[in-house]
């Protein structure tokens, strides 16, 4: 199994405003580092030539959206909290907005699988509404591939 | 603290074990029979016995590494060590301040006033820094668990002295650390800047540049 990940960010100002130059600036740096992480598998790109392009979406202008699949948890861990991706982290307030709900999920898709967007925001909605479970949880109440597979559901699924 | 712990701990009594223990802790990776022997200064057949006992006792984990050289005439993969995972603690008398600093950080998470304590950990740092005046910062690093090791000019650490709750609240602990190691410099008469975020897996996350004078 692989595992999925979506993060939200309401931003502070447009894409293209000065409040948030010094964040577009960084965007190709770090999305190379996580392109090169060990465990990375693919993550939504808005435009394959243009690096700084952000995803376009239906969930509204302030919401940036990073949308991305992984090997395992350590390896994702690894990426946000060990690489140079912390320093970015560490500046979010300068550019996002602090907001009081969850605005990161994971979840276990089966390999070769690429979840949909769509999917993606209704397990952050879920993870909202009915707090962390196998089907959608946080870094700190994770669950591993083998609690998701036995759920009801992925039983179904494999009839 | 575990009878566990205790037992654990004691093994490192025997001046032997305790420099094989050592030798391993100190590469911050795998290392073999003969260069664990050879670092504490005994036998390969010595060194051998009591890593095994090491392993047991959950200091270390042991693991095997295949010749570089593969197919027949190869020889066996080498048995190597590595520092366990887990922590061991003993406290007399019984302590538990990982728990209450667990709790705090949800606290500071939660509030979103993560810039306050960052500058409590500066100033905390600074007193510690000043309370050791004058010591190089390379051993108060050491002193406070760091263990810190040269690279590139500067000094990177091996390990966290906050391990737990930097993976249960990394961008605050980590912050906090930073700030922190930056105080300390301060206080010894360093230069703050030389303290950056630089985390690597498995490593603390703050490195330190080399002196300006150099």
């Amino acid at each position: 199994m692989h595992l999925a990940e979506l993060n939200i960010a309401h931003l502070r100002g447009p894409v293209d405003s000065a409040e948030l130059a010094d964040f577009v600036a960084l965007l190709e740096p770090i999305n190379a580092l996580a392109d090169e992480a060990p465990g990375f598998v693919w993550r939504l790109k808005e435009s394959e030539a243009d690096p700084t392009a952000t995803v376009v979406h239906d969930y509204g202008d302030h919401l940036l959206v990073n949308f991305s699949v992984w090997e395992d948890l350590d390896s994702l861990w690894n990426y946000v909290y060990r690489s140079g991706h912390l320093e970015v982290l560490r500046r979010r307030r300068e550019w996002f907005h602090r907001v009081a709900e969850p605005y990161m999920v994971m979840w276990w898709v089966p390999e070769g699988v690429i979840p949909t967007l769509a999917e993606a925001m209704a397990r952050l909605e879920r993870l909202r509404t009915e707090g962390p479970g196998p089907e959608a949880f946080t870094f700190k109440d994770s669950y591993t591939s083998s609690e998701a597979a036995s759920l009801p559901a992925a039983a179904e699924a494999r009839k | 603290m575990s009878d566990d712990d205790l037992d654990a701990l004691a093994l490192l009594h025997d001046p032997v074990r305790r420099s094989l223990y050592e030798a391993v802790a100190g590469r911050g990776g795998e290392v073999g029979r003969q260069e664990a022997a050879e670092a504490a200064g005994v036998s390969r057949t010595l060194a051998g016995h009591h890593l095994d006992k090491l392993v047991e006792a959950g200091l270390l984990e042991s693991g095997f590494r295949r010749p570089e050289r593969g197919g027949p005439g190869s020889g066996r993969p080498a048995k190597v060590y590595r520092r366990a995972a887990g922590e061991r603690s003993v406290s007399l008398p019984p302590r538990d301040y990982v728990t209450l600093a667990s709790v705090l950080a949800g606290v500071v998470d939660e509030l979103g006033a993560e810039e306050r304590a960052e500058r409590a950990a500066r100033l905390a740092g600074e007193r510690l820094g000043r309370s050791r005046g004058g010591r190089p910062v390379e051993e108060v690093l050491r002193e406070r668990g760091y263990e810190p090791y040269a690279d590139a000019g500067g000094l990177r650490m091996r390990n966290c002295p906050f391990h737990v709750l930097s993976h249960e609240q990394p961008l605050l602990v980590c912050s906090m650390n930073l700030a922190l190691c930056q105080g300390l410099l301060d206080g010894l008469g360093d230069d703050p800047g030389r303290a950056r975020l630089d985390p690597r897996p498995g490593e603390c996350c703050v490195a330190l540049s080399k002196t300006n004078g150099d």
